[in-house]
This record gives structure tokens, C-alpha cells and sequence, in this order.
């Protein structure tokens, strides 16, 4: 997997890259429009982080170029700005996601894996973890090949800690992401709890498991 | 009350007091000299009768204390009264054949020597009738009073209104002004040099405002988005931090409060710059939402944090509420004021919404006195010390409010309702 990360600013850049090393995706950064375009015209990528306000162009002037030139790279737009404007001319343009600064790294990671798997999940659609088996397309959940019966935020949740597995994911990040952003200034997030309990009763029989780290946020471990 | 008005009050009023202290004054100016030209004739008519004694010494032997065949008399006087005697005029009043009535008359008293013979004259001649005088003057002076108010208040009314034109033209647009619609204020001409003052202090000082005023937003604004990148850069260097090392309890839960500083942080910062964009009219695109259909949503998105803190939201429909605004700011609207509800609302308690024609209310048990209603809107109001409450949320609920012209209302009776209605008049 291949993902290019444009992004004019060192120590954001370097946090994602660091971030998505670990993943095993072979990364590749450029900070300005001029790089990023010269990469663009010669490399295909499974999916580009892209940031909008670059200091010697704009990145949807780059993301143009590229759909004129007819690739299909995977778009994720990064950007500071967080304007509808922005958003709904990047969606238009062809992008594929939005992702408004500041983000969580586990979000980066779910969003990433979102777009790779829509682009490159032609044949195996689906998502396994340890005896665990998820249809992204039906959200369809089996445990040893029995289905099990997830509602909408314990599937979310689920697929989240999925994505970013073996990480720490934060309450926060996990509340934004299952819950949205408007629950946002919520006094404390400790109201997930109760449908981690509830996730973690359905996934008695499976191989994985949620674990609480200190009340900071919670980890999947896959049994070996 | 109306300048115009205001002055022509006073006007009256000082009007009022000079024309009765000017007709006291003049009454006695005039009746002085009433007297001083009676008092000369009836001097003048001595020297007649002197004079006509002199030819005619009968007239010395009129004795006649009634003037009722002469209007003068002659009453022999000792020597020594005459050598005494001072002249002297007084009044008195004596029954007037032709108005039938007692009515006031002047007797001068004089002597006179004729050889050995002395005598005392005495000469009447009808007086002004003073009580008929005073009456005459104060129908006069009511009457000059009435066509002087008169004449002002027209005067006002008409070319002072005139006058005063641009004056009102500016109040009536200042009254209009709101600094963040970014209205414009039409300065009129003028050639009064108060007015043209007037105008252009209030144009440099609406200039002088609106300009901090757009300079102050772009500051807000500018100052969020330059804060999304370092806020960005902290946050994911502590996941990864976290991700990376092993580390036990303490430091895990100090890294986490540090982050959750953080994310509050973040969490102000986009408050702040929804604020700026909601002023900035950066929502333009509307559509018909349905306030009942969305307020179902957003309680379910809410159900886990109610439980959590062991509430019910309940919701009850009694007609339809439908407004063209734009989808995005209706949903922070009504979730804002449902948080709100939620994060201050007493624990194990019920919320109601109660939804009816064109209005939609929620209530919630909390503190048990009433909030402050002039600061309740304001940013960076908090009730009580909740540490992750931006007190940004109700700031942000009437911005929208406002933007739509929508009524937010908050009232106290045992528990907090806040209401959002369309204005009656729409």
C-alpha cells in the first residue's frame, strides 16, 4: 500500500508518517505543490493526504490535475480550514474524504483504511480478526462463521477498534467517531461504557477482546 | 417626548410667565400714566376756574358737596387752613347717570385766595374704570398668548421639522444599525453645520466600529485556524507517544488529562470558529427541515450519554414545526440546546421536549434558582465550574437563533426551559 502525504507543515507531517509506518504502508512526503505534483504525474497511490492550504498553491488545484490526468488515487483532504465551501469543492472535485485538522491518529487511520479498502478490496471484501469476520458492505459480523447480532454503535465501535487494532484509542477519539462530532463537549465520555459491555458480552466466544488501559481509552487484543 | 415638542413646552411655559409679569408691568406703566394725564387736567381746570372767577366771582359762591350741578365746588376756608392746606388728589367712586352705576372718579382738592377770601376747590372728572381695563388687557394678552403658541408650534412643525430632516433621517438609520449585518448608514446632506458635525462624527465613528469590529472577527478566526495546526501536532505527538511506549498508570492517566485539555481546547476553538462563520453568513444553502423528524435524531444520538447519567429524554409532538434554514445550523440549534439540558440537568431526572405549532421547548431540572437571563447568551458564560463546558454552547444557539429570527427564550418555574419559537409576526 502506497500513500503519499502532502502536507506543508514538518511536525504534522512527521506525526503521520510515523503513524502510518507502523501501519506497514510504504509512505512517501512532499510539503510543497510543486513536489507533490511532480510525484502525482509519476507515481499511482493507494491513497493521498492531501492539505489544501500549501504554501505555494492550493491543493485543490492538485487534485484537479490528477483527475485531469484520469487516475484514481484515493483523496483524503487534510486541512486547518474546516470550511463547507472547502469540503463540498473537494467532494465535488473527487475526493474521497474530508478531514478537518485537529484529528485524531486512530481517525487517520479509519479514514485511510476506509478509502484502501473501497479502492483495493475488489475480490475480499472482507475484514478479519482473529476468529472474527466482518462484511464492511452488509455489516454483516461472524464469530467462527455464526453471525452475531451488533446494532449500530457496537458495530461501529467494533470496526473501529478493528482498524486501529493493537492501538491505544482513546474515549475521545472513539466517542467522536461512533457518536459524532456534536457530542463533542459531553462532561465526560465515560457513557461509552455501557455499550462496550454490551460489545464485549456479544464477543464472548470470539478471539479478540476489548481491553480498558487505565481508563484512558481501550485496546482490541487478538489472541494468538 | 419629541424635541420638538420639548421645546415648545418650555417656550410655553416661559411664554407664559413673561407676558403675565409684562402685563402687571405695563397694567401699572399705563394706569401711572392714566393718573399723571387725569391729575394734569384736572390742575389745568384750577387755573380755568381761577381765571374765570376772576371774571365771573359768582362761581366762588358754589357750594355744591354733591357735585350735582357743577363738577367743581368752592368751600370757604379759614386763613390759617389755607396757609396749612396741601393740595391732593384721591378716588372715589360716584353714581354715573349714564351706566346707571357707582363707577370710580378723581376729586382734586386745592385752595385758592382771592383778596381776604379763601376757599377750597375742589374739581371731579370721571376715571378709567380699572376692573374693565384688567379685563380688556387679559383677553388681549390670552389672545396674543394663544396666536403665539400657535404660530411656534406651526413654526416647529413646519420649518423646524424641516430643519431638523436630516437629524431624523440619521437617528431613524442609526435605529436600523447592526454592526454585524454590516449595514451601511446613507450620511444626508446638510448645510447646518451641527448636523454635517453630527454626520460625519457618526460616520467616522461607525466606520472606526464596523472596522474593529471586521478586525476583530478576522482575529478570532485567523487566530482558530492558526491554532488547528499546533493543537493537531500536540495531540497526535501524545497518541503516538502512547501508542509507542509502554507506560504504566500514572503516566498513561497524566498523558490522557493532558489530552483531554487538549481536545477541550480543540473543542473551543471550533466553537469559536462556527461563531465567526455563522456571523460570516458562511451557511447559505437552506432547505425545509422538519424540527420533530430531527429532534427524534438527535435524542438517539444522546441516548447513551442520558443513561449514562441515568435521565430520559422524552418527547412529546403536538404539531408541526417546519422551517427553511439551513440543515447544518438546525442541527447544532437543537443539539446544543439538548447537551445543554443534558451536561446542567440534575441527575435522574427526566428532560421534556415539547414540540407544538412553530415552537419548540425543552426543560430540564437543575440548580434550583433562576439563571442570570442577560448573561445566559453570552460566550464564556459558565453556571457552575463544569471543566469540560466551553461556554460557547447557548452563544452559539441564539447566533442561530438569530440568524433565523427565531425567538430563544429561557424561562424559571421549578426547572429550566428554554424555548425557540418563530416571532408571532411571521
Amino acid at each position: 500500500m502506497k500513500i503519499l502525504i502532502v502536507e506543508d507543515e514538518p511536525q504534522m507531517l512527521d506525526n503521520m508518517r510515523q503513524s502510518l509506518v507502523r501501519e506497514h504502508y510504504t509512505v512517501e512526503a512532499v510539503s510543497s505543490f510543486k513536489d507533490a505534483n511532480d510525484k502525482i504525474g509519476l507515481y499511482e497511490y493507494d491513497c493521498i493526504l492531501l492539505d489544501i492550504g500549501l504554501p505555494d498553491g492550493n491543493g485543490l488545484e492538485l487534485l484537479q490535475n490528477l483527475k485531469k490526468q484520469g487516475k484514481e488515487d484515493g483523496v483524503i483532504i487534510v486541512s486547518a480550514k474546516d470550511s463547507l465551501d472547502d469540503r463540498l469543492t473537494g467532494l465535488d472535485l473527487g475526493a474521497d474524504d474530508y478531514l478537518p485538522k485537529p484529528f485524531h491518529m486512530a481517525e487517520l487511520h479509519a479514514r485511510v483504511k476506509a478509502v484502501v479498502r473501497r479502492r483495493n478490496f475488489e475480490g475480499n471484501k472482507l475484514v478479519e480478526a482473529g476468529n472474527v469476520t466482518i462484511d464492511p458492505e452488509s455489516r454483516n459480523v461472524l464469530i467462527e462463521g455464526e453471525e452475531v447480532i451488533l446494532n449500530r454503535k457496537e458495530y461501529d465501535i467494533l470496526m473501529y477498534l478493528i482498524t486501529n487494532k493493537t492501538r491505544l484509542v482513546t474515549k475521545a477519539a472513539l466517542a467522536e467517531h461512533v457518536w459524532g462530532d456534536h457530542i463533542d463537549q459531553a462532561d465526560s465520555f465515560d457513557f461509552i461504557y455501557s455499550q462496550i459491555k454490551n460489545l464485549r458480552k456479544k464477543l464472548e466466544k470470539a478471539t479478540i477482546q476489548v481491553e480498558a488501559v487505565y481508563g484512558v481509552g481501550y485496546k482490541l487484543e487478538i489472541d494468538s | 417626548m419629541k424635541l420638538l415638542n420639548y421645546t415648545s413646552k418650555y417656550l410655553a411655559l416661559v411664554l407664559l410667565l413673561l407676558i403675565t409679569s409684562w402685563a402687571v408691568l405695563f397694567y401699572y406703566a399705563m394706569l401711572d400714566e392714566i393718573y399723571d394725564s387725569l391729575d394734569d387736567g384736572l390742575e389745568n381746570q384750577k387755573l380755568l376756574m381761577v381765571e374765570r372767577a376772576a371774571e365771573d366771582p359768582t362761581i366762588l359762591s358754589q357750594d355744591d358737596p354733591e357735585f350735582k350741578k357743577h363738577v367743581y365746588n368752592f368751600t370757604p376756608i379759614s386763613r390759617k387752613t389755607y396757609l396749612n392746606f396741601k393740595e391732593s388728589y384721591r378716588d372715589t367712586s360716584m353714581f354715573m347717570l349714564n351706566e346707571k352705576d357707582f363707577e370710580p372718579v378723581r376729586i382734586y382738592e386745592s385752595a385758592v385766595a382771592y383778596g381776604d377770601d379763601h376757599y377750597k376747590l375742589k374739581i371731579i372728572t370721571s376715571m378709567v374704570e380699572e376692573d374693565d381695563l384688567v379685563q380688556d388687557l387679559a383677553v388681549y394678552l390670552i389672545g396674543l398668548y394663544i396666536i403665539l403658541i400657535s404660530s411656534i408650534l406651526l413654526l416647529n412643525n413646519l420649518l423646524l421639522k424641516k430643519i431638523w430632516k436630516p437629524f431624523y433621517n440619521l437617528i431613524a438609520q442609526l435605529r436600523d444599525f447592526k454592526i454585524e449585518k454590516n449595514t451601511t448608514i446613507a450620511i444626508p446632506d446638510t448645510t447646518i453645520e451641527e448636523f454635517n458635525l453630527l454626520n460625519t462624527t457618526v460616520d467616522k465613528l461607525i466606520k472606526k466600529s464596523t472596522g474593529s469590529y471586521v478586525a476583530q472577527k478576522q482575529f478570532i478566526e485567523n487566530a482558530s485556524h492558526e491554532l488547528q495546526t499546533p493543537l493537531a501536532i500536540s495531540i497526535n505527538k501524545l497518541e503516538l507517544f502512547l501508542e509507542n511506549n509502554t507506560l504504566n498508570e500514572k503516566q498513561s492517566k497524566d498523558l490522557a488529562t493532558v489530552l483531554d485539555n487538549l481536545g477541550k481546547l480543540t473543542r473551543m476553538n471550533k466553537s469559536l470558529l462556527l461563531l465567526s462563520k455563522i456571523e460570516n453568513q458562511q451557511f447559505e444553502e437552506e432547505a425545509l427541515v422538519d424540527f420533530a423528524a430531527l429532534t427524534k435524531r438527535i435524542i438517539s444520538d444522546f441516548e447513551d450519554l442520558a443513561h449514562h447519567k441515568q435521565m430520559e429524554i422524552k418527547f412529546i409532538s403536538e404539531g408541526t414545526f417546519k422551517l427553511n434554514m439551513n440543515e447544518d445550523l438546525a442541527i447544532i440549534l437543537l443539539t446544543n440546546l439538548i447537551k445543554n439540558a443534558l451536561i446542567h440537568g440534575k441527575k435522574k431526572e427526566e428532560i421534556l421536549i415539547t414540540l407544538q405549532k412553530n415552537s419548540w421547548q425543552i426543560s430540564n431540572y437543575g440548580i434550583t434558582n433562576e439563571l442570570d437571563k442577560t448573561t445566559l447568551f453570552s460566550r464564556f458564560k459558565k453556571t457552575g465550574n463544569l471543566k469540560k463546558s466551553t461556554g460557547l454552547g447557548l452563544a452559539i444557539a441564539k447566533a442561530v437563533a438569530d440568524k433565523y429570527s427565531l425567538e430563544l427564550g429561557y424561562n424559571f418555574k421549578d426547572f429550566h426551559t428554554f424555548n425557540i419559537a418563530l416571532p408571532l409576526n411571521s
